[in-house]
C-alpha cells in the first residue's frame, strides 16, 4: 500500500504541491439486527481506497479514487492539485502548517476476540435471544437488537516521509424494548440508546455486556413507564447516569472546543462556539470540581476517540480541557494550532474513510472521575431526579442552550431512589449547568462511552467519539421543559 | 504516451461516468458467478457516484474536495434465507469473494417463512434528471462563484461561508429472475451563510440543473437578512403566531415521513396507530408521495425493483393511505406501492418524495396581515421528545425576526421550540405555493412556506 501512497505523493509533488499526504484504507463492517424475532438486517460490507490532501499555492486540495493501480492514483494526486490550484483563486490567505516530526510506525488496537472470526450463528443466536427475553414480557410490542463490527486499517504518507499503518477494531451491541399504549410510545434501551454501546474493542465487549441479565429488565421497564408519573416540571436538583452525562460532555464541551469551529470555518453548517479565543484561560466553564481532558491515547482506554496517530500523522495526545473549571484548551490540528499559541497540533484530524478530507473531531473527551461513591452521591441527595438513558437531545449552533430528555428517571426523596418517572428532559446554558455541578462519582462508576454517530463535515462525516463519565449531580437545572405547556 | 498525459487523460476519464453498458456487464458478471456456484436467486445493485465540493468559511475556500465511488452490493437467497455484502472492488475474484460471503451470512440464519421470492421483469415510467451542464461544473467554476459571494460579503463589511458542490451519479439493478432497473442524475447544491457581528443569515438551493441556482442572488439575500439581524432584542418564551419560510417547514415535516410506513404502523411506532382516517390535520392539508412531480428528483424505482407509485397519504388533513414494500403489502393484503428498502432491512419502507399540496398566499401577504408574530429563517438540531404526539424540539437559527402590524420589524434572539407537528398542521392559516426545499435535517422535499398560530417557544438562548 506505501508504494501507491508514494506514488501518488510523488505525483503531487511534480504537480507543484508544497505539502501532500495520503491515506489508503480498507474498511470492513458487519451489521446483524432483529426485530421481533427475526433477522431484520444481515449484511457485510468493504471498501478500499485511496484519498489524498494536497497544499499548492497556499491552499487545499483533496481528491480520492477506488482505482488503486498506479495510473488510478497518479490522476487522482494530480486532480488533488489541480483543486488546490482552483482553490488558490478564492482563498484568503496560504496555510501555514505547525511543524510536526516525522514517523514510522506499525500499530494494532488491542482486542481480545476477533469479531469477524467469532461464527455468524453464535452472534445471532446470543441477539435472538435477547429479543425473545424482551418478547416474555407482556405490554411489549416492539423488540430491537443490534450488533455492528468494523475493521479498519489504514496506511498514512506523508510529504515530510511519515509511513504510518494503523489496525483499528471497533464493537458496538445493544438492546430495546419498546411498549405501545393508549396514546404514548415508551421505550428502554441497554446499555445505551441508539444502538447501545461502542469502543475499540474486540467481541469481549459483547460478552461482557450480559444482553440476557438485562433483556427483561429494560422490557418490564418499558411498560412500567405507561403507569409512571409524569416528570415535573421545576428548578430543582438532577443526577445523570454516565451514558447521559457522556452525550452532554459531548454536546457542551466536546464540540464547542473543535478550533475549527471557534474560528469559523463550520459556519453555515455545523455552527460555531460560544468558546472565542478570548476566553481560553480566562473562562470559568465549570465549578471546580470538574476536569476534562482530550485524551487520545490507550492509557486513557479504548474508547472510540483511540488511536496512535491522528489523520495527519500526529502522535495521539491528551489535551487539558477542563481544569478545576478553568476552560484551558481547544482540539486543534496543523493548520490551526498556531492560531492559539500552540506550537504543535494536539492531534485531532480524523476522516471517515479514504473518501473523506480529515477534520477535526473529538478523540475522547472525558469528564474525569471524581470522589463519590453513587450510594453516597444518592443518600447525599434530600430532594432530586435521577436520569439515566437518552431519548433526545438538541442544542443551539454556539453551544449555549440545550435540552435534553432520557427514557426513565426516578424520584429521589430523603436519600432514597423511589418512584419511577416518564418522560424525563432537562435544559439549561452551558457554562451555568457546569458550575452547578456539586458532585461526581469516582472511578469505581466510570464507563467511557462511545458515540458512533457524531456528524461533521460537508459532504457529512460520521465518526465515533468516546466520553468517560461517572454519574453525576447538578443543582437548581431546570427540569420538564420539553412538556412544558403540552 | 507521456506519464504526464496519461496522468492527464486518467483525469478527465474520472469526470465521467462509465456507460450503461459497462454498469450491466459488471452486474451480468455478478449474476453469472452466483449462477456458476448454484445460488438459488441473486440481486446485484451497482452504484456509482462522481461528486464534488468546494467549502468556503472567513470569505474564502478552506476545504476543496472530489470523490468517484463505485460500489456492488449482492443479495443472495437461498431455502427462506438472505443476507447482503457490498464491496468497491469490481474484479471477478472480488465479486465472487462478495457472493460467497452473502451466502455464508445468509446460511448462518434461521429460515424466516415470510421471505418472498425476487421480483421479476417490471415496466418503469421514464424520468429525465441529468443535466449535463451540473456534471461539467469544474473547480474553477465553483471557485469563481464563491469568488464573487466573497468579494460581496467583504464588500458589505460581512463573514461568509457555505458550500458549492456537484454530483453526478448512476445506479443499476438486476437479478436472477430478469429484473433490470437503471437511473442516473445529477445534483447541484449552493448554500450561503453571512455573518455581520454577532448576527447572521443563511440562503439555501438545489437543483439537478445547476444553472437554475443563482449563487449570486442567495449570497445577497443572505446578506441583507442577515444585516437585518443585527442589535437582536431579547422575548419572552411563549406561544406565538409564526411565518415558516419553506426550509423551516421541510425540516420540521420532515420527521414525519416514516411514520407514513406500513411497517412503522404494524410495529406500532407510527404517531398514525390508531389516527388512520380520523382528521389529525387541519383541511388544508395534503400531502402526497411523488417521485414524479416536476420538482422531485429520485429514480423510478425502489430497492426492491419495484415502480414508484405516487400515493395521497393525507387528504384533506385524514391520513388516508401508507406506503408498502413486498412483504409489508402481503402482510396487509396490498399492493406494494414502490417504497421498500433493499432487503434485507428492518424498516421495511418509507416515502421519500413528500409533496404538499401549498397554497396561493406569498411570504409578503403573510407577513403583511401578521398582527404579531415572528418570521423564522430556518430551524437546527431538531429531535423528537415524543414519537406518538410528535413533539419536536429545535432551535431557530440564522435569522429570527418580529413581525408587527404587517411589517418585518427587529431581529430576536434565538429561541427553542418544544412544537408538536400534529398540532403545527392543525393551526396552518396560510401557505404558499409548494417549492423544492433544502435544509439541514430533512431530505428534499416540496412544501410550502407556512403561517402558523400559536407555535409553542419554550426558551430563549443568549443570541
Amino acid at each position: 500500500m506505501y508504494d501507491l501512497a508514494s506514488a501518488a505523493l510523488d505525483t503531487a509533488k511534480i504537480r507543484g504541491a508544497s505539502y501532500a499526504d495520503v491515506r489508503v484504507m480498507h474498511l470492513r463492517q458487519r451489521d446483524l439486527t432483529t426485530k421481533n424475532g427475526q433477522v431484520g438486517t444481515q449484511a457485510q460490507s468493504e471498501s478500499i481506497g485511496l484519498g489524498i490532501r494536497v497544499l499548492a499555492n497556499g491552499a487545499w486540495g483533496f481528491a480520492s479514487t477506488d482505482r488503486l493501480t498506479r495510473q488510478g492514483v497518479a490522476a487522482c494526486a494530480a486532480q488533488a492539485v489541480s483543486i488546490a490550484k482552483a482553490s488558490a483563486l478564492a482563498k484568503r490567505e496560504d496555510v501555514v502548517m505547525a511543524p510536526e516530526n516525522v514517523y514510522v510506525d506499525s500499530w494494532q488496537s488491542p482486542f481480545r476476540k476477533d469479531p469477524f472470526e467469532i461464527p455468524l450463528e453464535t452472534q445471532l443466536a446470543l441477539l435472538l435471544e435477547a429479543d425473545a427475553e424482551m418478547r416474555r414480557v407482556k405490554g411489549v410490542t416492539l423488540t430491537e437488537t443490534d450488533m455492528q463490527f468494523r475493521k479498519i486499517d489504514s496506511w498514512f504518507g506523508s510529504s515530510i516521509g511519515s509511513r504510518i499503518h494503523q489496525r483499528k477494531v471497533i464493537t458496538g451491541c445493544g438492546i430495546a424494548a419498546t411498549a405501545f399504549q393508549g396514546d404514548e410510545i415508551q421505550k428502554r434501551s441497554y446499555p445505551n440508546s441508539f444502538g447501545g454501546q461502542h469502543a475499540l474493542q474486540g467481541y469481549e465487549l459483547v460478552e461482557s455486556l450480559d444482553l440476557l441479565k438485562h433483556a427483561p429488565v429494560i422490557a418490564e421497564e418499558a411498560v412500567a413507564l405507561h403507569s409512571a408519573a409524569q416528570c415535573p416540571q421545576k428548578a430543582g436538583t438532577m443526577i445523570l447516569g454516565g451514558s447521559q452525562l457522556g452525550l452532554q460532555i459531548h454536546e457542551s464541551v466536546g464540540h464547542p472546543i473543535e478550533l475549527d469551529r471557534v474560528l469559523g470555518q463550520e459556519a453555515n453548517f455545523a455552527g460555531t462556539s460560544f468558546l472565542t479565543l478570548d476566553q481560553l484561560n480566562k473562562l470559568r466553564y465549570a465549578s471546580d470540581i470538574v476536569n476534562v481532558v482530550a485524551d487520545a491515547r490507550l492509557e486513557h482506554g479504548q474508547g472510540l476517540g483511540t488511536f496512535a496517530y491522528d489523520d495527519e500523522g500526529v502522535p495521539a495526545q491528551c489535551t487539558e480541557i477542563i481544569k478545576t473549571g478553568q476552560f484551558r484548551g481547544y482540539l486543534s490540528n496543523r493548520e490551526t494550532a498556531h492560531l492559539v499559541g500552540l506550537k504543535r497540533s494536539s492531534g485531532t484530524m480524523r476522516a471517515e474513510s479514504w473518501n473523506r478530507l480529515p477534520i477535526i473531531r473529538m478523540t475522547n473527551v472525558s469528564l474525569l472521575p471524581g470522589t463519590w461513591t453513587y450510594g453516597d452521591l444518592v443518600a447525599d441527595t434530600d430532594d432530586g431526579i435521577l436520569m439515566e438513558t437518552n431519548r433526545s437531545w438538541s442544542i443551539d449552533d454556539r453551544r449555549y442552550q440545550f435540552q435534553f430528555s432520557t427514557e426513565i428517571g426516578w424520584e429521589i426523596k430523603g436519600g432514597k431512589i423511589g418512584r419511577m418517572l416518564k418522560n424525563p428532559s432537562y435544559s439549561g446554558i452551558t457554562t451555568e449547568f457546569w458550575n452547578s455541578c456539586d458532585a461526581i462519582c469516582n472511578r469505581e462508576h466510570w464507563t467511557l462511552w462511545g458515540t458512533p454517530n457524531c456528524g461533521k463535515g460537508q459532504p457529512m462525516q460520521t465518526m465515533g467519539t468516546g466520553h468517560g463519565a461517572s454519574p453525576a449531580r447538578f443543582r437548581n437545572v431546570r427540569i420538564g421543559s420539553a412538556f412544558s405547556e403540552q | 504516451m507521456s506519464a504526464i498525459r496519461e496522468i492527464n487523460a486518467a483525469a478527465a476519464s474520472q469526470q465521467q461516468l462509465m456507460g450503461e453498458r459497462e454498469l450491466r456487464r459488471i452486474a451480468d458478471t455478478v449474476l453469472r458467478l452466483a449462477k456458476s456456484i448454484g445460488v438459488a436467486e441473486t440481486e446485484v445493485h451497482v452504484e456509482e457516484t462522481i461528486s464534488a465540493l468546494t467549502r468556503f468559511a472567513n470569505n474564502g475556500i478552506h476545504q476543496n474536495v472530489a470523490e468517484h465511488t463505485l460500489n456492488v452490493s449482492v443479495r443472495t437467497q437461498v431455502d427462506q434465507r438472505t443476507a447482503r455484502v457490498t464491496t468497491n472492488r469490481t474484479d471477478e475474484d472480488s465479486l465472487r469473494a462478495a457472493i460467497e460471503a452473502s451466502l455464508s451470512l445468509a446460511h448462518s440464519q434461521p429460515k424466516n417463512p415470510q421471505l418472498l421470492t425476487m421480483t421479476g421483469k417490471q415496466r418503469y415510467r421514464r424520468v429525465n434528471r441529468f443535466i449535463k451542464q451540473t456534471a461539467a461544473l469544474t473547480p474553477e467554476g465553483r471557485a469563481r462563484a464563491v469568488r464573487r459571494a466573497c468579494d460581496l460579503a467583504v464588500k458589505k463589511g460581512q463573514t461568509a461561508a457555505g458550500i458549492f458542490s456537484s454530483a453526478q451519479s448512476q445506479s443499476a439493478m438486476s437479478n436472477s429472475r430478469g429484473l433490470l432497473a437503471a437511473y442516473r442524475d445529477t445534483h447541484a447544491v449552493f448554500s450561503i451563510t453571512m455573518q455581520e457581528g454577532s448576527a447572521a443569515s443563511w440562503a439555501k438551493e438545489n437543483s439537478a440543473n445547476v444553472a437554475e441556482i443563482d449563487p449570486q442572488r442567495l449570497a445577497q439575500r443572505a446578506s441583507e437578512k442577515a444585516h437585518h439581524a443585527t442589535e437582536a432584542r431579547e422575548l419572552a418564551p411563549g406561544r406565538y403566531t409564526v411565518i415558516l419560510e419553506p426550509a423551516a417547514v421541510l425540516d420540521l415535516v420532515g420527521f414525519l415521513f416514516y411514520d407514513f410506513a406500513a411497517t412503522a404502523l404494524r410495529d406500532k411506532r407510527s404517531c398514525f396507530n390508531g389516527r388512520m382516517g380520523k382528521q389529525v390535520f387541519g383541511k388544508n392539508i395534503s400531502i402526497v408521495d411523488d417521485v414524479y412531480h416536476p420538482l422531485q428528483l429520485g429514480a423510478p424505482f425502489d430497492g426492491e425493483g419495484i415502480p414508484r407509485q405516487r400515493v395521497l397519504l393525507v387528504d384533506q388533513g385524514v391520513p388516508k393511505n401508507l406506503v408498502y414494500s413486498r412483504a409489508s403489502a402481503k402482510l396487509e393484503r396490498k399492493k406494494p406501492t414502490g417504497h421498500g428498502f433493499m432487503l434485507p432491512n428492518e424498516y421495511g419502507e418509507a416515502p421519500m418524495n413528500l409533496v404538499f399540496s401549498g397554497g396561493k398566499s406569498s411570504l409578503e401577504e403573510m407577513i403583511a396581515c401578521t398582527e404579531r408574530g415572528l418570521l423564522v429563517t430556518r430551524l437546527w438540531y431538531i429531535r423528537e421528545v415524543d414519537p406518538y404526539e410528535k413533539i419536536m424540539t429545535g432551535m431557530t437559527r440564522d435569522g429570527l425576526f418580529l413581525v408587527e402590524r404587517g411589517r418585518v420589524g427587529s431581529a430576536v434572539r434565538n429561541f427553542r421550540f418544544n412544537q408538536s407537528i400534529l398540532e403545527m398542521l392543525r393551526n396552518v392559516e396560510m401557505m404558499g405555493p409548494a417549492v423544492r426545499a433544502t435544509g439541514e435535517e430533512a431530505f428534499e422535499m416540496v412544501v410550502p412556506a407556512m403561517k402558523i398560530r400559536d407555535f409553542h417557544f419554550s426558551e430563549a438562548t443568549k443570541f
